[in-house]
């Protein structure tokens, strides 16, 4: 009760039968760390047959082969880390770019306007990118992209092979996906440094340009950086229109034009029509490498964020 | 030209990058949109599609009327499971919120937001769909629950924490117990904010397809039973047309994926109208 009464100043705790709302309140907020806790047990415990059998190896080998009983996470670990990098270096610049005009003061029509299409950007379901991933943007970025840049650097082997679904197509929706994360987390760190820093600048006669980047996107780079793990935690874990341009081939791809697979596509493409032992754990041990990566990526940049937020709060 | 005017220069070229940028960002939006629209309407156009279920290749008027139904349900359920939750669980963290327990259930929705779908499928299918023995309705409601929980949460939280002491005051003042100021005081004052993260939710969880894969599986016919059923749902219906090497299919595709984002992006847009009025109101407070 010492707890409640200091929430709610003036609140006298004296006399009061135990809060029962309270409890039930609590147990109800409590399922989603419970849920978070028996997804990752549920799964190790799934897991369990693959990670027995293959020990560590599972993790490094690059062989698949339901047949052979034969299974190795390499490649799917590699295409899913690889097509959310790229999709990173596409999607940071526009989406601090982005951030740095809607944290603008004035003009409150056309950032609502651009907000507005972010927030929606966020909303489109992935399956809606998916469909238009697959029949209108990687025919388009195979003609005019990977066509011309494999004919003219030949010499480089990771941009040779161009194929309509590849690792480049993959990334490039991943892109678009992880941009209002990028973006609404951005925008608010760069809005919570201090206004003075600002307006300090400009008195000493510094432009609009230098102010943003000496002063404000430095001040606010540890906000930054936590989005960028954030957006990287959902584009590690995007399914649903990764699958359906990435090409679906268990390799390590030479080039980045290549068909590719990724741990979550694997999972969606392979898990109804695996049978036997070994083949359902195994796909649930990718799930679980999966949900452990994502995890850790998410609860760092999540505290980082919030101290920020917080720091913001006490200087401001 | 001088030092001046060249720094005011390249500060110019900055600005209209970043606009150019912005631009660019917004591209594909578009993009989206129009295909979507352009390609999808010419099936939506004809009254079958939302009447009919799936017919076989060849036959015509085949439609979606089975994914609609079973996107209603899924939907629903799911709904009836996470929203009241999700609003308990949210008024938990603005009434009692500097609990030490209260950080952690912060910290863990917000990472539960971010857990990957397709996981949350797999835990699905271990939990309920091995237990029973059958894929059903009813595992991917729950799938599409655990999707819905942690956004709930947050904005309850978000939308009550608005609301100020003073009403909560005069609540307890007039003797009324804690339970009944939170849920008769609070969260009506705060429904705005609280109707708008339960739309959010069901936007989020109508246009999932991943969690569903394993859960409810998906099906050709009209099934509504979600205990005994597998349903269908939209996205899975774009799913799976779209991978099929069949032109009719492949329309009929674009067509749900039409109907999925006026579904969605008509729910964004209508919380965004909600949210409006809360702030406006919280003003007046």
């Amino acid at each position: 009760m010492a707890v409640a009464a200091k929430a709610l100043p003036g609140k006298q705790s004296f006399n009061r039968p135990p809060d029962r709302f309270r409890t039930v309140a609590g147990v109800a907020a409590s399922l989603a760390p419970a849920i978070l806790l028996l997804i990752t047990l549920t799964l190790l415990q799934q897991a369990a047959p693959a990670i027995r059998h293959f020990g560590i190896g599972f993790l490094v080998g690059t062989d698949w082969n339901p047949v052979t009983d034969s299974f190795g996470a390499l490649p799917a670990i590699f295409g899913t880390v690889s097509s959310a990098f790229i999709a990173l270096a596409i999607a940071l610049p526009v989406g601090v770019a982005v951030a740095v005009v809607l944290a603008e003061q004035g003009q409150a029509r056309l950032r609502g306007i651009i907000g507005t299409g972010v927030e929606l950007l966020a909303a489109i379901p992935s399956v809606v990118y998916g469909i238009w991933a697959l029949y209108v943007m990687a025919p388009w970025t195979f003609l005019h992209i990977e066509l011309p840049i494999s004919q003219h650097a030949t010499t480089v082997g990771w941009l040779s092979l161009p194929s309509v679904r590849s690792l480049f197509s993959a990334s490039l929706v991943l892109a678009v996906m992880i941009l209002p994360t990028l973006v609404a987390i951005s925008r608010d760190v760069i809005r919570a440094v201090p206004r003075g820093l600002k307006e300090n600048a400009i008195a000493l006669g510094a432009t609009w340009w230098e102010t943003t980047w000496k002063i404000i996107l430095p001040a606010a780079r540890n906000g930054i950086f936590g989005a960028t793990i954030l957006a990287l935690g959902r584009a590690l874990g995007e399914t649903i229109a990764v699958t359906m341009v990435i090409g679906n081939r268990y390799e390590i791809p030479h080039s980045i034009f290549q068909p590719a697979y990724t741990l979550a596509s694997v999972i969606a493409n392979e898990f109804n029509e695996s049978t036997g032992a070994l083949y359902p754990a195994a796909l649930v041990e990718l799930g679980l490498v999966l949900i452990l990566v994502t995890l850790v990526l998410n609860v760092g940049a999540l505290l980082l964020v919030h101290s920020i937020s917080r720091d913001s709060r006490l200087t401001a | 030209m001088t030092r001046a005017a060249a720094r005011s220069a390249v500060s110019g070229f900055w600005l209209l990058l970043m606009y150019v940028l912005t631009f660019i960002a917004l591209v594909p939006l578009g993009l989206v949109l129009w295909f979507t629209v352009t390609r999808g309407l010419p099936p939506v156009s004809h009254l079958e599609f939302f009447t009919n279920p799936f017919h076989p290749i060849g036959v015509p008027g085949g439609g979606v009327s089975h994914a609609l139904a079973g996107t209603a349900i899924l939907v629903g359920l799911a709904s009836l499971m996470a929203i009241p939750l999700g609003i308990l669980g949210g008024v938990y963290l603005a009434e009692y919120g500097i609990a030490r327990w209260a950080a952690w259930v912060r910290l863990a929705s917000d990472v539960l937001v971010g857990t990957p779908s397709i996981a949350i499928g797999l835990f699905v299918y271990a939990l309920i769909v091995l237990r029973m023995h059958r894929f059903s309705g009813i595992a991917g409601s729950i799938a599409l629950a655990i999707l819905m929980l942690p956004i709930v949460i947050r904005t309850t939280e978000g939308a009550v924490a608005l609301i100020p002491n003073g009403l909560r005051e005069s609540g307890l003042a007039l003797g009324l117990p804690r339970w009944r100021v939170s849920l008769q005081l609070i969260v009506p004052a705060a429904a705005p904010g609280v109707i708008t993260g339960a739309l959010l939710a069901v936007a989020r969880a109508s246009g999932e397809t991943a969690p569903l894969l394993f859960t409810t599986l998906g099906n050709n016919l009209f099934k509504v039973n979600p205990l005994s059923d597998q349903l269908q749902a939209l996205p899975l219906t774009v799913y799976q047309y779209a991978l099929q090497p069949y032109k009719d299919l492949q329309d009929q595709a674009w067509g749900a994926a039409l109907v999925l984002v006026v579904l969605v992006l008509g729910i964004n847009l209508a919380s965004r109208w909600v949210l409006r009025r809360q702030i406006r109101l919280a003003g007046q407070l």
